[in-house]
C-alpha cells in the first residue's frame, strides 16, 4: 500500500519489457514463457479457451448432457422402459408434481423419456459428426494439397456421394443392413457415408487457398515433408470453416436421425431418441405442444452448446482474434 | 575479392519451360512458356550476385529452380560440386541446408498460426541433426538477437510485428541452418524505403558475419547496385549482361541495360533535364514465343538483320570488359551523361 512507485522504470512499460525477464513481459499471446516452456498455437489456444465464458458455459452444458446420456438414472427415478410407468388414461396431461414435463401421447412421463432420449441422440449426433469431419477433412486436405490426378479422382468419387439425396440414401443403407447391425451404429454409418462430402469440399477449398501462400513455399524450401506441410501449416489455416460446418451439422444429424426413425429405420420404439419423440409428437402438436417442445428444446440447447464451443475453438485458433 | 575465393554455386545452361496444354481430358502440349532459357553463372563464397530485370523476365522462376522448388527442364545447379536440381530424398534435404531463401512478401511468408519461436525453430525440427532438442530455444533466441529483434518476443505471433520486423524473422529462419548461400527474392520490394535500408544493411552485416553468398533478385536498380558485387541483367529468360557492378552501372554494353539504367530516377533536378532518356517501344514479347535470334531485337534501336538470324552469345566483346549478349555491344555511360 505505502510502497512508493520507483521514479524510473514503471513509467516506461515498453523499455521495461526489453530489460526484464520474459516472465514479466506483458505477452499477449503466450503466458507460457514461465519455466521456459515454449508457446505454440495449441497451448496458446488452450490458455485462451480457459478464459472464454462462452467456452466454459458450452463445456458445462455438454458435460451435463454427456452425464445424462451415460447415467440417465441420476436425473430421474422413473424408468421409461417399464411399461407400467405409462398410463393411457393420462395421455397428454400437463405438468404435474412427479411429472415435471407432463405426459406424452401414450401417457408416459415426458421428463424421463427426454432424459433417456439424450443418449441415442447425442451418440448419433456426436459420432456422425466425428466420422464425417475426420473422413472429409483427411481426404480434403490430401486432395487439396496434392492436386492433379489425386484431386480429380477423389473429387469425382465424392460427387457420387454428393449426388445421392441424403435421406433417401441413408434410408437405403439403413433398410438394406437392418437387423444385421446395431441400429444406432447403422444410423451413424448411413448418415456418415452421405455426410462427409460437404466437409471434404470445404476442407479442400480452404487448403487450396492456404497452399498458395508463401509460407508453404518457405516450408518446402526448408525441406519439410508432405506430412509436416499438411498438418503443421495447412490444417491450422484451413480448420476454421470446417469447425463451423461440423458444429452446425451436428444438429442436422440429430434431426436426420429423427427423419429416419419417422420412416421406420434407425432408432425405433420402444427405444427412445429425441428425434423419435419429436416425430411422435408432431401429429398432436396443436392439442398437446409440450411433448414436442421439450425434446426440441433439449435438441436446441445441445446444438447451441456445440456451436458455441466450435466458435470459441475457432476464435482461439486464430491468433489475430485473441 | 570474390574471384579469388572458392566457387560454391555453379549454374550451367539452366532451362525451365512451363508446358502450355490444351484439352480437358487428353492434355496435349501446344507450346511452352520459356521462363528461364539457358542461364549460366557462378557464385563465389561471400559474394553477392544481383539479378535485375523487369516483371516476367524469369527472375523468380530462376530463384525457385535454384532452391529446387521447381525441377529444371534441363541444365544443372551445382552446390559445392553436387547437383541440387537432380537430387532426391535425403540427399536433397541435406543439400537444402546449404541454400536458403528470403521471400518477397513478409505478410504471407510467415505462417500466421505459428509463434515466432516455432517459425524460426522449424528448420531445426526438420533437420534434427543441426541442433539437439534442448538447445533449440536458445538457438532461436540467439537468431532473433542476430537479426535485431527482442529475444523475449519468441512467443509472439507474426501479426504482432511490423513489415520490417517480419522480414527480419524471415531472414532469421533462412539463417537457422547456417547456409552458405541465401537466395533473396525481392526481399525489400514490399517494404517502406526507410525500412528497406535497414534490412539491406542487416543483410550486409550478416554477410560479413557469416561469410554468406547472396543471390539478390530485385527490380530496383539502386538497391541492387548498393549490395551487389556482380550484377546480371535478365531479359526474357536469359542473361543479356553479366559483370562487376561498377562495370554494369558505369559502362553498360547491352542496349537493354542502357535503357534500364536511363530509367533510374535521378534525385538531382539539374542533371535531369540534360540526361539522356532511352524510351523503349512496345512491350516485352511473350516468353511462349520469343523472337528469333536476339530476343531484344524487337525493341532495339540497333537491330540489324544479323540480330534476327543469329543469337548473340553471352561473352566478352571487343571494347568491353565484361560479358554481354549483343552483336553491337559498345559501352555507353547512361547514368553520368550531362
Amino acid at each position: 500500500m505505502s510502497n512508493p512507485t520507483p521514479p524510473v522504470g514503471t513509467g516506461l512499460p515498453d523499455t521495461q519489457t526489453l530489460v526484464t525477464e520474459p516472465t514479466q513481459a506483458p505477452e499477449r499471446g503466450g503466458k507460457k514463457a514461465k519455466d521456459g516452456k515454449p508457446a505454440s498455437l495449441w497451448t496458446d489456444a488452450w490458455y485462451d479457451l480457459r478464459r472464454r465464458p462462452m467456452f466454459i458455459i458450452s463445456v458445462i452444458i455438454i458435460f451435463v448432457l454427456l452425464v445424462m446420456s451415460f447415467w440417465p438414472s441420476l436425473f430421474t427415478s422413473i424408468d421409461p422402459f417399464n411399461a407400467r410407468s405409462c398410463d393411457l388414461s393420462t395421455a397428454r396431461q400437463g405438468p404435474s408434481p412427479g411429472h415435471l414435463f407432463g405426459r406424452d401421447n401414450l401417457g408416459c412421463d415426458l421428463y424421463s423419456r427426454t432424459i433417456y432420449g439424450a443418449r441415442n441422440s447425442i451418440i448419433i449426433g456426436v459420432f456422425t459428426t466425428i466420422v464425417t469431419t475426420l473422413v472429409g477433412s483427411l481426404l480434403g486436405i490430401v486432395a487439396g494439397y496434392r492436386g492433379g490426378a489425386v484431386d480429380a479422382v477423389s473429387s469425382r468419387f465424392t460427387e457420387i456421394f454428393f449426388a445421392i439425396p441424403a435421406i433417401l440414401g441413408a434410408l437405403l443403407i439403413a433398410a438394406t443392413f437392418r437387423g444385421k447391425a446395431n441400429s444406432i451404429l447403422l444410423v451413424i454409418v448411413a448418415l456418415g457415408v452421405l455426410g462427409w462430402p460437404m466437409t471434404y469440399r470445404i476442407m479442400r477449398a480452404a487448403v487450396i487457398t492456404a497452399k498458395s501462400q508463401d509460407f508453404v513455399v518457405a516450408a518446402r524450401a526448408l525441406g519439410a515433408g508432405a506430412g509436416r506441410i499438411m498438418f503443421r501449416h495447412l490444417l491450422p489455416n484451413s480448420l476454421a470453416p470446417v469447425i463451423v460446418v461440423a458444429t452446425i451439422n451436428l444438429g442436422g444429424f440429430i434431426a436426420a436421425e429423427a427423419a429416419l426413425s419417422f420412416l421406420g429405420v434407425g432408432v425405433l420404439s420402444p427405444d427412445i431418441s429425441w428425434g423419435l419423440m419429436i416425430a411422435d409428437a408432431r401429429n398432436r402438436f396443436l392439442e398437446a405442444p409440450l411433448p414436442l417442445v421439450f425434446p426440441a428444446a433439449f435438441l436446441c440447447v445441445t446444438v447451441l452448446a456445440f456451436i458455441m464451443m466450435g466458435d470459441a475453438v475457432r476464435d482461439a485458433l486464430d491468433p489475430k482474434l485473441r | 575479392m570474390a574471384s579469388t575465393s572458392e566457387r560454391i554455386l555453379e549454374v550451367r545452361d539452366l532451362v525451365k519451360h512451363f508446358p502450355l496444354t490444351q484439352g480437358i481430358v487428353v492434355k496435349r502440349q501446344i507450346g511452352a512458356i520459356k521462363a528461364v532459357d539457358g542461364v549460366s553463372f557462378d557464385l563465389h563464397k561471400g559474394e553477392t550476385l544481383g539479378i535485375v530485370g523487369e516483371s516476367g523476365c524469369g527472375k523468380s522462376t530462376l530463384a525457385k529452380v535454384l532452391m529446387a522448388l521447381e525441377r529444371p527442364t534441363s541444365g544443372s545447379v551445382k552446390i559445392n560440386g553436387r547437383d541440387i536440381a537432380h537430387a532426391k530424398g535425403g540427399e536433397l534435404k541435406r543439400m537444402r541446408r546449404n541454400i536458403q531463401m528470403v521471400m518477397q512478401d513478409p505478410y504471407t511468408s510467415l505462417n500466421p498460426r505459428m509463434t515466432v519461436g516455432d517459425i524460426i525453430g522449424e528448420p531445426y525440427e526438420i533437420h534434427t541433426e543441426v541442433a539437439p532438442k534442448g538447445d533449440r530455444r536458445t538457438k532461436v533466441q540467439e537468431l532473433l538477437e542476430v537479426v535485431g529483434l527482442n529475444p523475449d518476443h519468441i512467443n509472439r505471433y507474426p501479426h504482432q510485428f511490423s513489415g520490417g520486423q517480419r522480414q527480419r524473422i524471415g531472414i532469421a529462419r533462412g539463417l537457422a541452418l547456417q547456409p552458405e548461400i541465401i537466395v533473396c527474392d525481392e526481399p525489400v520490394s514490399a517494404l517502406d524505403v526507410s525500412i528497406q535500408a535497414q534490412v539491406i544493411n542487416l543483410l550486409e552485416r550478416l554477410q560479413n558475419e557469416f561469410d554468406l553468398a547472396y543471390i539478390f533478385i530485385a527490380h530496383d536498380l539502386s538497391v541492387v547496385r548498393h549490395i551487389s558485387d556482380r550484377v546480371g541483367v535478365m531479359y526474357l529468360g536469359k542473361f543479356v549482361e553479366l559483370g562487376k557492378d561498377t562495370e554494369i552501372y558505369d559502362r553498360p554494353a547491352h542496349p537493354y541495360t542502357q535503357a534500364l539504367l536511363s530509367a533510374v530516377p535521378v534525385p538531382d533536378p539539374d542533371g535531369r533535364e540534360q540526361r539522356e532518356r532511352i524510351i523503349l517501344q512496345g512491350d516485352p514479347p511473350s516468353p511462349a514465343n520469343p523472337p528469333s535470334g536476339c530476343r531484344f531485337r524487337t525493341r532495339c534501336w540497333k537491330a540489324q538483320e544479323i540480330c534476327a538470324e543469329e543469337e548473340p552469345l553471352l561473352q566478352i566483346r571487343p571494347g568491353t570488359a565484361h560479358e554481354s549478349a549483343c552483336h553491337f555491344a559498345e559501352t555507353h555511360d547512361v547514368v553520368h551523361v550531362g
